[in-house]
């Protein structure tokens, strides 16, 4: 039961706003001593687990060529495709991009979508460009309702969609968690229950998505 | 045969180009911090192999004190102007969108052709990472063709790498730090602990209680934990295993998946997800704008796939 303040530590250091890294560095240390490690495995254990995690950091490897992109204005070009586009709207620019994100995650293909890579660079640009070129010059309650909207589309497609993939991280870790508990299961059962969540997620979001087009629509001044 | 540690080499270059730049910024005040923190991350993804589970985990803590107690200064390095920019699009035109287009593509035509590859009897490339090597491979690619294209200065790749890097800051380190308290928590227990507090304040008695309390559980570990693998084995040990497998008879794929599925909803909306800080960094929006935009889909997916885990799990 001791092991459990490590729990306490994180939801107070959350409550108290204290930096998460540190709150996280903490709560580790606490349950580990609480569980009845010594500090040196305790501390050994840290290291194990950030190091074998490396391979999620590698995503930042994009960043130069984003840099690079950026310096030589990519997100001016990005929001000249659409600025003239009639038929292209935030919301359906959105939804485009959360069916592409959400297939692809269930296809295996996790790396072609991303906050660094396609949000920043493309997305965002993308839909404020085609904002103000509805509504006039932006505003900031405006903007940033849309881009946060940007970095939510790519969030919400990649984590209802690569749950349906068997070889990502997901399944693998599902099925490896299960055998540990002596439950084998199949990678390609737990991908396919996966599939009515999914579905749901994808029909709850796009009519958000299309709801998010009569949101920024300005509203009629009163006569 | 290649595996991760090339693209864990890549990566270990651009963070200590980033440390050196770093280091040469007088204009920020806390420029030895980013130097040491960068520094740091850079030796992890050079030599983490090679160290040790100790020190690693002294690394860890080190890097936690710089970024989470000294603070990392944001850094401006020299960029291009508006006007340049805007002139350089001019220039450029559709090439532009070349560099970051060869990524994905390296990514999915790597991911296909690089699988089956054999020299002799091994496989080339590890097949497991397969598309993590590709992708890093795509990198090099379209740095190369960035090159090419825009002929910026050289240093100009590390000084951009380092103004994107340093608006993402301390939270860079965040998912791996998560990764290693779920390790830790697997260690120490934490999954039975919760699972027997759990079954002393609640009636595990039904089909429906336990599904609810497993799934809830997902969401609110996910949300306590910034992701929903750390807090799969935790709930899984304590609620999923025992009661909805064991006692009620339910279909262990379902609930893995849908219990997974329910920890997502659950990183959609905390404050400690990378998912959620990185972009709010990345797009200058304050901290909790990414979670409010998430929020409701979070919610009436969670509550969805609840319902889909009752009726689904005990066909």
């Amino acid at each position: 039961m001791m092991s459990l303040l490590g729990i306490a530590v994180v939801v107070a250091g959350l409550v108290a706003r204290r930096n998460p890294v540190l709150v996280v560095t903490l709560a580790a240390i606490v349950t580990g001593l609480a569980g009845g490690l010594d500090l040196v495995a305790v501390i050994s254990a840290i290291g194990k687990g950030f190091n074998d995690a490396r391979y999620i950091s590698v995503a930042f490897l994009v960043l130069p060529v984003i840099g690079l992109c950026e310096r030589a204005g990519l997100q001016g070009r990005a929001r000249a495709l659409v600025g003239g586009l009639r038929a292209v709207t935030v919301g359906r620019l959105f939804l485009a991009y959360l069916l592409v994100r959400q297939v692809s995650a269930s296809l295996g293909l996790l790396s072609l979508g991303g906050q660094a890579n396609m949000v920043r660079p493309l997305l965002a640009p993308m839909a404020e460009a085609d904002d103000e070129a509805r509504r006039g010059p932006p505003d900031p309650a405006r903007r940033q309702l849309i881009r946060a909207h940007a970095a939510a589309v790519d969030n919400i497609g990649a984590f209802f969609g690569e749950d349906i993939f068997i070889a990502l991280g997901s399944v693998l870790l599902i099925t490896a968690v299960l055998r540990q508990n002596h439950l084998p299961v199949e990678p390609l059962r737990v991908a396919l229950w996966a599939i009515p969540t999914a579905i749901v997620a994808f029909v709850v979001h796009a009519v958000r998505l299309l709801m998010l087009d009569a949101r920024l629509a300005p509203r009629k001044e009163e006569s | 045969m290649i595996g991760l540690g090339v693209a864990y080499a890549l990566a270990g270059i651009v963070f200590a180009g980033i440390a050196l730049f770093s280091a040469l910024d007088r204009d920020n005040k806390k420029r030895w911090n980013n130097t040491a923190f960068w520094g740091l991350f850079a030796l992890s993804f050079l030599a983490g192999g090679n160290l040790g589970d100790f020190a690693n985990g002294l690394l860890v803590i080190a890097l936690a004190l710089v970024g989470g107690v000294a603070g990392l200064g944001v850094s401006r390095p020299a960029t291009t102007t508006a006007e340049e920019r805007a002139a350089s699009a001019e220039r450029l035109g559709g090439r532009l969108f070349a560099p970051i287009l060869v990524i994905p593509a390296f990514a999915l035509v790597g991911t296909l052709a690089l699988k089956g590859l054999k020299v002799g009897s091994a496989p080339l490339v590890d097949p497991s990472q397969v598309t993590v090597i590709s992708t890093a491979l795509g990198v090099v690619a379209a740095l190369a063709l960035a090159f090419a294209l825009f002929r910026p200065p050289l240093i100009a790749a590390p000084q951009e790498a380092r103004r994107l890097m340093d608006s993402v800051g301390w939270a860079a380190i965040l998912p791996q730090l998560l990764a290693a308290l779920g390790a830790v928590f697997a260690l120490a227990g934490v999954g039975t602990a919760v699972g027997k507090l759990m079954g002393l304040w609640l009636p595990m008695d039904s089909r429906l209680m336990v599904v609810v309390a497993f799934c809830l559980g997902m969401a609110v570990f996910a949300m306590i934990m910034g992701n929903a693998f750390a807090a799969f084995p935790v709930m899984t040990a304590g609620i999923g295993a025992p009661l909805i497998a064991a006692k009620f008879g339910g279909d262990p794929a379902v609930m893995g998946a849908l219990g997974m599925l329910a920890g997502y909803c659950g990183t959609l909306m905390t404050p400690m997800a990378a998912h959620n800080i990185v972009p709010a960094a990345l797009l200058e929006l304050p901290s909790g704008a990414v979670i409010r935009a998430q929020a409701p889909t979070a919610l009436l997916a969670l509550a969805a796939n609840t319902v889909l885990m009752y009726f689904l799990a005990f066909r």
